[in-house]
């Protein structure tokens, strides 16, 4: 799987180029500011892309920015963005264009190496990962109104699993029970949102998106 | 004498206008008054939008006649407008005698006795009157504008001196008290927890069973997480990243999509402040949010900023239970702390029942 690494500190860039080469990674490429991630995400279409939110030129969200410029040229290149803190509002701009395939971390989850290898293979395959940071602020809210009311506790508990990434398997691992039960969840959740039959990654990008989306501006 | 006669006919305008202003202050006066009385029943709307009209009205008259915003409320306002009541009608009156006395001694008067120094005398004493009126439109006029000079201009240069050195020694408390908040929180958390860290790889370095390795490894990096939490929150707390990312309107949707009730944002700005106002303002209006989301009970709220004027102008509203008082201390009192800096403005409406509405100014440059 060939990987393009965007992180100005040299230590976490020559960290990260470490971690995922000892985990069957090839990195095609490790950049440290925002042309030339874009020249060479363009350049070598990678299998997925870790980039730091911030990088020079302008050290505010160039990483970001320049992850959605290329997926608008490259639709669906998958990207995981990591960073010191996380915003609703970038975990929501990277799924709005509902192509799957992006991940939303903060930079503490690589040190646990697993969790994290997992993810950025959960993005590179299409599906996403939301850090859960994003997913328990989205939990504090009282929804009033749309669809996720209609929600079960046990499949809030569900679908904010699948936020973050994690398989049926890893979900029933996570909440002590079985596979089959998760299943169970994940098709009711899908039906509640009115999500129709199609390939269960996109159905669970979709669920995704509705949860980020849950309360109205 | 073309100008001059403009002038005049100018002045007898604004004397006219202020007539009808004058009235409009008598009927607000008694309408506050009537509205007083239901306050202490806690009936608060009716009193609020009365006081609405009477700011709106106050504002019209500083405008008119200083020409600029004015920069005050509360109970000077109120004085104002009774003196406003009083004295809008009152030319009309001095100016109503003044003519009916020369209609009386030029039209009506008839002398015992028709000599040429009595025709004189009176003749003298017409026009005279007659000077006086003219004179007097100017005269009236400038008393007039006193009231709302002294009133509403906002502050005089010793008042003035008195504000910035409070205004001045609130931020210097301010600014001291956080940088003691920030080295407590760095020397107690991600500075403590460093040190663990190092003691945990120093005993892990010298354990000879794996095991025992594995666990002290595994200890020293979920320590380091919670250094990581830790700091990520003091950097908010000092300058949220997504402000210096995304500006204004990107930090205040961003914090609006924390909030538990759906937030309306409306921001609308052709530029960005002065980081050190951004930044005011962005707290501002956090807290307030902060405050919707803590003690409201709303089930919805909106924020609009706006610039216009020279003054960027924010505006959040909820439909939670209002009583909100701005001498209440706590948020409230923070925000138009951290205005005032910038010589900005707070004013709070927040009848009971609701809904509570902070309207915050701070006159500012966009670049």
């Amino acid at each position: 799987m060939r990987v393009v690494i965007a992180e100005d500190l040299a230590l976490l860039r020559d960290g990260l180029v470490r971690l995922l080469s000892a985990h069957g990674f090839t990195v095609a490429e490790a950049v440290d500011n925002e042309p030339m991630l874009l020249a060479a995400l363009l350049r070598h279409r990678p299998d997925v892309a870790v980039i730091d939110v911030r990088l020079p030129p302008g050290f505010t969200d160039e990483g970001l920015r320049a992850a959605l410029e290329v997926r608008r040229r490259v639709p669906g290149l998958p990207v995981l963005i990591l960073s010191q803190y996380v915003e609703q509002l970038y975990a929501r701009e990277l799924l709005a264009d509902r192509g799957g395939g992006v991940g939303y971390l903060l930079k503490d989850r690589v040190g646990d190496v697993e969790r994290f290898v997992d993810a950025v293979r959960q993005v590179a395959a299409g599906g996403t990962a939301m850090d859960p940071e994003v997913v328990s602020q989205l939990l504090t809210r009282r929804d009033r109104q749309g669809p996720l009311t209609a929600l079960t506790p046990r499949e809030r508990e569900v679908l904010a699993l699948m936020a973050e990434g994690l398989s049926n398997l890893a979900i029933a691992a996570r909440l002590g029970v079985s596979d089959k039960a998760v299943g169970k969840h994940t098709n009711n959740i899908f039906a509640k949102l009115g999500l129709p039959p199609s390939d269960d990654h996109n159905r669970r990008v979709m669920a995704v998106l509705a949860y980020l989306q849950a309360v109205p501006r | 004498m073309r100008v001059w006669g403009a002038a005049a006919l100018r002045g007898a305008g604004e004397l006219v206008l202020n007539v009808v202003t004058g009235l409009a202050a008598l009927l607000l006066v008694a309408g506050l008054a009537v509205c007083a009385v239901l306050v202490p029943v806690g009936v608060r709307g009716p009193f609020e939008r009365v006081r609405r009209v009477a700011g709106d009205l106050a504002g019209f008259q500083a405008e008119r006649v200083l020409g600029a915003a004015r920069r005050v409320s509360g109970r000077r306002e109120l004085v104002w407008l009774v003196v406003h009541a009083v004295a809008g009608p009152a030319p009309v009156v001095v100016l109503w005698a003044m003519v009916a006395a020369l209609d009386y001694v030029f039209l009506r008067m008839r002398p015992a006795e028709t000599s040429v120094w009595n025709t004189f005398a009176l003749s003298v004493a017409t026009v005279a009157i007659a000077v006086v009126v003219v004179l007097a439109v100017p005269v009236l006029r400038r008393g007039q504008a006193l009231p709302v000079r002294y009133l509403l201009a906002g502050l005089g240069p010793r008042e003035r001196i008195r504000e910035l050195a409070a205004s001045r020694a609130a931020v210097v408390d301010a600014r001291a008290a956080e940088l003691r908040r920030i080295e407590r929180d760095l020397h107690d958390g991600a500075q403590a927890k460093l040190v663990a860290i190092r003691m945990q790889l120093g005993l892990a370095r010298g354990a000879r069973d794996v095991e025992e390795v594995r666990a002290m490894i595994d200890e020293a990096r979920e320590v380091a997480g919670e250094a990581l939490a830790e700091l990520r929150d003091l950097v908010r707390g000092i300058h949220p990243p997504v402000l210096a990312d995304r500006g204004l309107a990107g930090a205040i949707e961003a914090s609006a999509l924390l909030c538990p009730m759906p937030v309306e944002v409306d921001i609308d700005l052709p530029g960005r402040p002065q980081p050190p106002v951004e930044s005011a303002v962005y707290f501002a209006a956090a807290e307030a949010l902060t405050n919707v989301a803590k003690h409201s009970g709303a089930s919805r709220a909106w924020v609009r900023l706006r610039y216009g004027g020279g003054v960027l102008r924010l505006v959040v509203g909820d439909d939670g239970r209002g009583g909100v008082r701005r001498d209440a201390g706590g948020g409230v009192r923070g925000i138009a702390d951290r205005l005032s800096v910038f010589d900005g403005s707070l004013v709070v409406s927040s009848p009971e029942g609701g809904p509570t509405v902070l309207t915050m100014e701070v006159p500012c440059v966009l670049s």
